[in-house]
């Protein structure tokens, strides 16, 4: 991590693309792959994780110098939870559809790493706003991915968008795997091989999955036996 | 009675595998899995916690949170007690039983924040099993967890010796190597209803 000071237009935008937290960062798997067999899907999931993520970056911003560092990470899981339980409550009130949708997974943010590691590598090293802009920019990042992946399984797997039938399988099946879970691992593998590429012509290092925003990647790595991925 | 039971664990093995189809507890799938060594120690690590875990929450839930009808507090609460379980766990085994704390200990701590666990505590709820179901979903689905990665690991022992473009490798090859295994666990849809005539 780069100690100079970054402009808050740095901080929004870099969560887009150039650090997209599922592509380049590999956070967040898990809901990645389970919720994006549909694009609405993926952009509900992808608000959720959003509000979540800047609710908990802003109080744990201005938590950070008071909260004892080796308390820190159940300190941040319970700040957490409860701005999960209010996502949760909120959709189930008003979009039972949605609650239905994400299932388990909604209540999983919570230990979706996105947000416990910005919390850990940059909420709790920065000022209030500047972790709002980060939280904003890193959900965006999340929601775009969400929304590409659940476009491309939507499309090809069930011949749809947004909902909108378009193919009836009169003249091309749809190809149902895709939506069904290898087409999630398929589908991820192709998108991060593709943003390895473009990593590549701009000279940087291809997405592997060492964590460097994970909290957990000292004992991570300690247990890989120093491997890397 | 049995024959629920039996059905409700193989089906947490087969049909419902976390890693495959439910897509829980993905990082340490991918980080862990390059050796089948490290990958069955830490699978055995998800099995006790997982276990434990479900103890702990099933009659919280039911006798607190559901009594008082607070169950709202339910994500909290649960993400809590698995973070302390876990400690205690590891401080315990490190006390009494120094042999599999050498073995295991390393992976307790990346446990609290796995999925799978916070997962498969909140499904036995969702799924409004019983507390043998409960326990018996629980070890199942660690025991599908061990599955997986222990094929996983001979796949990924496969790959480092292919000719792999240079784009795809690494991550890109293993999540696609991870989409052909789950696709081999599609063929098990169905096969458990089939068995025991559920349904």
């Amino acid at each position: 991590m780069a100690k100079k000071q970054r402009s808050i237009g740095d901080i929004f935008f870099s969560g887009w693309i150039k650090e997209n937290p599922v592509l380049r960062l590999v956070l967040g798997t898990c809901p990645t792959l389970a919720v994006s067999t549909q694009a609405f899907n993926g952009i509900g999931m992808g608000v959720a994780a959003t509000f979540v993520l800047v609710g908990s970056n802003l109080v744990i911003s201005l938590l950070r110098n008071f909260i004892p560092d080796n308390v820190r990470i159940p300190a941040f899981i319970t700040i957490i939870a409860g701005f999960v339980t209010v996502v949760q409550m909120v959709i189930q009130a008003f979009s039972p559809a949605l609650d239905k949708a994400l299932g388990i997974y909604l209540p999983l943010i919570v230990v979706n790493c996105i947000i416990l590691g910005r919390a850990e590598s940059f909420a709790s090293k920065n000022g209030p706003i500047a972790s709002i802009f980060d939280g904003i920019g890193m959900g965006i990042g999340f929601t775009i991915t969400l929304l590409l992946m659940g476009s491309i399984r939507e499309i090809i797997g069930n011949g749809s968008w947004m909902g909108i039938v378009f193919n009836h399988g009169t003249v091309i099946q749809p190809m149902l795997i895709m939506i069904l879970p290898p087409g999630g691992f398929f589908v991820f593998g192709l998108l991060v091989a593709l943003f390895n590429k473009l990593a590549e012509g701009k000279g940087k290092e291809p997405a592997t999955l060492t964590c460097c925003n994970c909290p957990q990647a000292d004992m991570c790595r300690e247990s890989m036996e120093g491997g890397n991925n | 009675m049995i024959v629920n039971l039996v059905s409700i664990f193989l089906a947490a093995i087969l049909t419902n595998n976390y890693v495959l189809s439910k897509f829980l507890g993905i990082c340490p799938f991918l980080g862990v899995s390059k050796k089948i060594d490290t990958a069955v120690s830490m699978s055995l690590a998800v099995i006790v916690v997982m276990t434990v875990a479900t103890i702990a929450t099933w009659p919280i839930q039911t006798f607190i949170l559901d009594k008082f009808g607070i169950g709202y507090l339910q994500t909290i609460v649960f993400i809590l007690i698995i973070a302390a379980l876990v400690q205690f766990i590891e401080s315990f085994m490190k006390k009494n039983m120094p042999p599999l704390y050498q073995a295991l200990g390393i992976y307790l701590p990346l446990i609290t924040t796995n999925c799978a666990v916070l997962g498969v505590t909140t499904l036995n709820i969702d799924n409004s099993y019983n507390f043998a179901e409960s326990i018996v979903n629980a070890i199942g689905s660690g025991v599908g967890y061990l599955v997986a990665m222990v094929l996983f690991a001979g796949v990924r022992g496969r790959l480092e010796s292919a000719d792999i473009p240079k784009s795809l490798q690494g991550l890109p090859i293993t999540l696609i190597a991870a989409a052909i295994v789950a696709c081999s666990f599609l063929g098990f849809g169905g096969m458990i209803d089939g068995i025991f005539g559920l349904k």
